[in-house]
């Protein structure tokens, strides 16, 4: 086949989903709300940490790819929607439920007291002031006794559902589908909102942004806080499903997997991201041999990426 | 220990500790003075510089003896090598990117601080690696502080890198050419100035700097790993930020006061030496808030 019958059919596929957009999104939806029915616990198990990685990518996408912002220290943030989970819900009892809306305002604050005295200096800055961050954050939950130190907290309570307890893999992964359902949908909306054109202008040029009226300092700290927020509420439920969470899940590389993720897809396309996530969590399911080499790789590809094709994997498409 | 050998004991140990920050400043201090790019790498190529320095010491050891002269060889070998690597990896992942947006560079000096991070613990097995040198614990005593020769020879090796870096950046060609590109690369270009050559000379010298400082490192600890370079990469940031970043004294002096703010730092009480790292990045991020241009650094009028 030549390239351009390949080109020509690809086109042509593409033409096809585009007009049936709509009854394949529902045919996909479908397949995934069946999937728990046939698929075993391995399956799930990868599927579910997909959704999740899902919704951290498209956290840190509002911050990287909306924003322009690098922030190297995201696990931070999923790090205090975890941990606010783990100790309400294990030292004082609270309901689980009623712990994500007190991580979404300490993932808010944490936003706050990191963003607001950065980002007014170069972006270059708040890259390595994140990465600072998140080390103090790490080192601070495996210092304090609150935190459980370095082994962090167990037993911490499931949630319950209209009465059912949360407890089977396939559960979870219908909470974490429904999270980065409403992950994308909030993305879509934020990224054609009038604060996602602002992002998009401050993006391309600073200074013309500003001249226009827009408040740069304001609105890249609303992309920081609605990233954290994101993250805040994907570690709450991540808190519940491991049941157990330590310091070390709070990595850099972890930070970076995340970010890895983004830059994959292509910064800043739902898609592209949607994709970058699940190449994160699939590719070393697929490519077990690998093990330790797994970083490696992802590195190298990412700064392939970056030199060759810095709109990612998911073709790019400028309106 | 009364209070002043304390703090005579701290002052040795902050001289040292802001020696091997310094050095490591200094090449981060100047890539962003020359290209504005905040090098990511540049704590891994002084964990790489380590690491060479320990394969050639185990070959130099062998036909000068793991004395002074051995390690001095050692070291000189390993800056070689280690500033052709960091000329290489400007070749390949940054000159590119020199004309990309900010963040495209920023993550591709990411990639390559990943890459040689795996890369050595691929190879290493993430195992610690012995430095061996016969350098004895001979020193001086005055009272219970104890100075070893090591601590002092080390403390004036740094002193003699960068005084020579002061006169190559001061008396030579390159030197004023860095200088000049540092103000307008474009008017450079129109002057005939090879642009490109220079920022090559200015890895292969930052580069060399870290790797002296991670041979260093490995003579004073006795150890080496393969992720001793990302906390000082970062405290180096820190020393280079706090001295104002772009600034060769300012990374020096930034260094020094970091290392001993550090050695005190763990003498407060409640704040113990788990709480060090976090003393040092809270250090920046005040700094950051309060004094963004650092001690020496120019008032930055422009903003990204």
């Amino acid at each position: 086949m030549t390239t351009d019958t390949l080109v020509s059919r690809t086109t042509g596929i593409l033409g096809l989903i585009e007009t049936h957009q709509k009854t394949l999104l529902v045919l996909f939806l479908a397949i995934l709300i069946g999937i728990p029915a046939y698929a075993n616990n391995y399956v799930l198990e990868v599927l579910a940490n997909t959704w999740f990685y899902v919704i951290l990518c498209l956290g840190l996408n509002i911050v990287v790819g909306y924003a322009g912002l690098l922030d190297l220290g995201y696990a931070a943030f999923f790090a205090v929607g975890a941990y606010t989970t783990g100790i309400l819900t294990s030292r004082f009892g609270f309901n689980f439920w009623l712990t994500i809306p007190v991580a979404m305002a300490f993932a808010t604050l944490a936003g706050v007291i990191i963003g607001g005295p950065t980002l007014r200096l170069r972006s270059d800055y708040l890259a390595i002031v994140t990465l600072g961050f998140g080390e103090i954050v790490r080192i601070a939950a495996r210092n304090l006794k609150i935190t459980g130190g370095a082994s962090g907290l167990i037993g911490i309570d499931r949630p319950h559902f209209f009465g059912t307890e949360l407890n089977q893999i396939s559960h979870y992964y219908f909470v974490f589908l429904a999270l980065a359902l409403l992950a994308i949908f909030a993305s879509y909306r934020l990224q054609h909102s009038r604060l996602g054109r602002a992002w998009q202008y401050v993006r391309e040029d600073e200074d013309a942004a500003e001249a226009m009226g827009i408040n740069r300092v304001a609105i890249k700290l609303y992309a920081y806080i609605i990233g954290a927020v994101f993250a805040g509420i994907a570690g709450c439920f991540y808190a519940a499903k491991m049941t157990a969470i330590s310091p070390e899940t709070f990595t850099f590389s972890q930070s970076i997997l995340i970010l890895l993720g983004v830059v994959f897809g292509g910064m800043g396309k739902i898609p592209g991201v949607v994709c970058g996530a699940g190449a994160l969590v699939l590719f070393p399911e697929v490519f077990r041999g690998i093990g330790s080499m797994r970083l490696l790789v992802f590195a190298v590809v990412m700064l392939l990426v970056m030199l060759y094709r810095p709109q990612g994997i998911w073709p790019a498409q400028k309106s | 220990m009364s209070n002043l050998d304390i703090i005579l004991q701290q002052l040795a140990n902050g001289l040292i500790l802001g020696s091997f920050y310094s050095l490591v400043a200094l090449g981060y201090t100047m890539v962003y003075g020359i290209i504005k790019l905040l090098n990511f790498a540049h704590g891994d190529i002084y964990m790489v510089g380590a690491f060479i320095g320990f394969s050639i010491l185990s070959v130099v050891s062998g036909i000068l003896g793991d004395g002074w002269t051995g390690i001095v060889a050692t070291m000189a070998l390993s800056m070689i090598a280690v500033g052709f690597i960091g000329v290489i990896i400007q070749r390949i992942a940054y000159r590119p990117m020199l004309q990309a947006p900010r963040l495209s560079i920023l993550i591709t000096a990411l990639a390559v601080s990943l890459i040689l991070y795996n890369l050595v613990m691929s190879i290493t097995d993430g195992e610690f690696k012995a430095f061996t040198v016969g350098l004895g614990y001979e020193g001086i005593s005055m009272g219970e502080v104890y100075i070893t020769f090591t601590q002092m020879v080390l403390v004036s090796a740094t002193a003699v890198l960068m005084t020579i870096l002061h006169l190559f950046i001061n008396k030579t060609m390159y030197g004023k050419a860095m200088r000049a590109i540092s103000i307008d690369q474009d008017a450079c270009r129109l002057m005939g100035i090879d642009v490109n050559r220079v920022i090559a000379v200015t890895f292969f010298v930052g580069s060399a700097l870290a790797a002296a400082a991670g041979v260093m490192a490995g003579v004073y600890y006795g150890s080496i790993h393969f992720f001793m370079g990302f906390v000082i990469g970062l405290k180096a940031f820190t020393a280079a930020v706090m001295g104002g970043i772009g600034s060769i004294p300012g990374a020096m002096l930034g260094g020094l006061i970091l290392g001993l703010l550090e050695s005190f730092g763990t003498q407060i009480p409640f704040i113990g030496s788990e709480w060090k790292d976090v003393f040092a990045f809270g250090i920046l991020i005040l700094l950051l808030v309060f004094k963004p241009t650092g001690l020496l650094g120019r008032t930055e009028i422009e903003r990204m």
